[in-house]
């Protein structure tokens, strides 16, 4: 075993020297690491220099806390060889306020936002969603970047940013644009990313009334959604669902009908027309709908009854 | 001009700082068995789900089995071997039959090591829930940290009691 791998590190450096001479930087910092038989990563200094490669180098694969990219490299499932290092790149971890928006780096961790104070008192959805993923291990390392980039319909945070209607800014090497979240996903698995750009941060504006957000799974930990769905108790109310169409979905029908005053029966069955989950291996069409449908009954009786109670306390 | 420099990664192990020309993309989980001779380390799933290849990066734990090494470049790694065996955790593990086959008890043990100081039968639920267990059912597990939590408690109290018998003798 170790002898195969330091064969393979003997062509490597081969490789590398007959590239050093090709290679064109931008940046002379730049630091280029080499593969294992065909892997090459590509190691910036900075987010300049990471746009730069992804301009000069690319198609890159960009490497966030791989919690998404090392199992499928783990399984054999992806083909790419050529990687993009952002983990060093400290200045995408920033959680801050910029003027009244919450600005959260590409590179935050579900730690970083669980403990973050700003998060905790602006978006305290984003908190519920951060403590069931995963495990702790997985929540040091995953990061929100990585769950909106990876895209899948069940991913955990995709509910609360589409609730909060988050703007997504992406960087490339010329250009850097805001991209509101009902906007960002185009199909399954699809979005406006370039082949050249970087999710580098979400920015958030203050929301008016009470957060909630519930993922329905296997188990409590560790488990993939069947079910997740993020609400803010505004006027009108917002709310978003995932794993029951290709994208996370806001129900704009349901929350015009609540917001107006229908009943929570009307409310269910408009959702239920709103919403064409599938069968998969996690989950039924059927249940899907019928577990969206009670988290709806579910959101709007704890607001409710949180409500009654503060106008009872006044 | 272009700064190419040798792919070496330097990082500390267990307090030891260790070099490694192994790829920057090959999985710490596979550098510290393989590279660095660190056995302790286990590999259960290979994909995050079971946490017996959890080791503390910067203090955190993290599974191995999803770290590149270069994301351990001038980090600190904590694995099992660090606790060399005498551990009060490890001992709690022996006593309450916290471990069977024991390929899950590495993991276990250095996730129970970043709960806080006296974690509650729930935070120690919720810190080990990215850790699984084939065997034992967990209530032994969550009894051995539970107890061993205890005695961390105990000690510096006693530690304190023998310090002041100490110092009346010397007065
Ligand atoms: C055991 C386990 C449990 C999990 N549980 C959950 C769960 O409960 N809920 C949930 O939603 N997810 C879960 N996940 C999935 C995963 O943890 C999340 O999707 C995580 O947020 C991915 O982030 P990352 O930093 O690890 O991404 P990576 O794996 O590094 O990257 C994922 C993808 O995003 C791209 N990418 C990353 N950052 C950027 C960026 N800034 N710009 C452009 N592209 C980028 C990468 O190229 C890659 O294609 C789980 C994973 C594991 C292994
Ligand atoms: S082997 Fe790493 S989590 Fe299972
Ligand atoms: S003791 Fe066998 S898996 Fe836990």
């Amino acid at each position: 075993m170790l002898g195969s791998i330091s064969n393979r590190q003997a062509t490597w450096f081969v490789h590398k020297f007959r590239r050093a001479d090709l290679l064109r930087s931008a940046d002379e910092e730049t630091l280029m690491l080499g593969s294992i038989s065909n892997r090459q990563l590509f190691q910036p200094r900075s987010l300049t220099d990471a746009l730069s490669m992804l301009r000069d180098e690319g198609p890159l694969v960009p490497m966030a806390g791989c919690t998404d990219l090392y199992v499928a490299l783990n399984f054999g499932t992806l083909d790419d060889t050529r990687f993009l290092n952002l983990w060093p790149l400290d200045s995408l971890r920033r959680i801050e306020m910029r003027g009244d928006v919450l600005s959260i780096g590409a590179l935050a961790t579900y730690t970083d936002m669980r403990r973050s104070p700003l998060v905790q008192k602006i978006l305290p959805m984003l908190v519920a969603a951060a403590r069931e993923i995963g495990g702790v291990q997985v929540q040091n390392r995953g990061t929100l970047g990585g769950n909106v980039a990876n895209g899948s319909p069940a991913g955990d945070t995709l509910p609360v940013l589409a609730a909060a209607d988050v703007v997504v800014v992406l960087r490339s090497a010329a250009d850097m644009r805001r991209v509101p979240f009902s906007e960002y996903y185009t199909g399954y698995r699809r979005s406006v990313l370039g082949p050249g750009e970087l999710i580098v941060a979400f920015e958030f504006r203050k929301l008016h009334g009470r957060q909630w957000f519930r993922k329905v799974g296997t188990r409590a930990a560790q488990a993939i959604s069947k079910v997740v769905m993020a609400a803010v108790a505004g006027d009108p109310p917002r709310i978003a669902v995932g794993s029951v169409a290709p994208t996370v979905v806001r129900l704009p029908s349901t929350e015009a009908a609540l917001g107006r005053g229908a009943s929570i029966d009307e409310a269910r069955q408009i959702l239920l027309e709103e919403i064409a989950p599938i069968d998969d291996a996690r989950s039924t069409a059927e249940y899907r709908q019928r577990v969206a449908a009670n988290l709806l009954a579910r959101f709007w009786n704890d607001s409710f009854i949180t409500k009654s109670r503060r106008t009872r306390n006044l | 001009m272009l700064f190419v420099r040798s792919p070496r990664v330097i990082f500390s192990l267990n307090g030891k700082r260790t070099r490694t020309n192994a790829h920057p993309m090959k999985r710490l989980l596979d550098v510290l068995r393989e590279d660095c001779g660190l056995t302790g380390t286990k590999e259960g799933c290979g994909e995050g789900e079971c946490g017996a290849c959890t080791v503390l990066l910067n203090g955190a734990p993290v599974n191995s089995c999803l770290v590149p090494l270069v994301h351990a470049a001038g980090s600190r790694v904590t694995t099992i071997e660090a606790l060399g065996g005498r551990h009060r955790l490890q001992r709690a593990f022996v006593e309450h039959g916290g471990a069977q086959c024991g390929i899950c008890t590495p993991g276990m043990i250095m996730a129970a090591i970043a709960l806080g100081p006296r974690p509650s039968i729930e935070g120690i639920r919720a810190g080990l829930a990215g850790n699984l267990c084939r065997c034992t059912g967990y209530s032994s597990i969550y009894r051995s940290i539970a107890d061993a939590s205890r005695r961390a408690l105990v000690r510096p109290a006693q530690k304190h009691a023998a310090f002041e018998r100490r110092a009346r003798r010397a007065r």
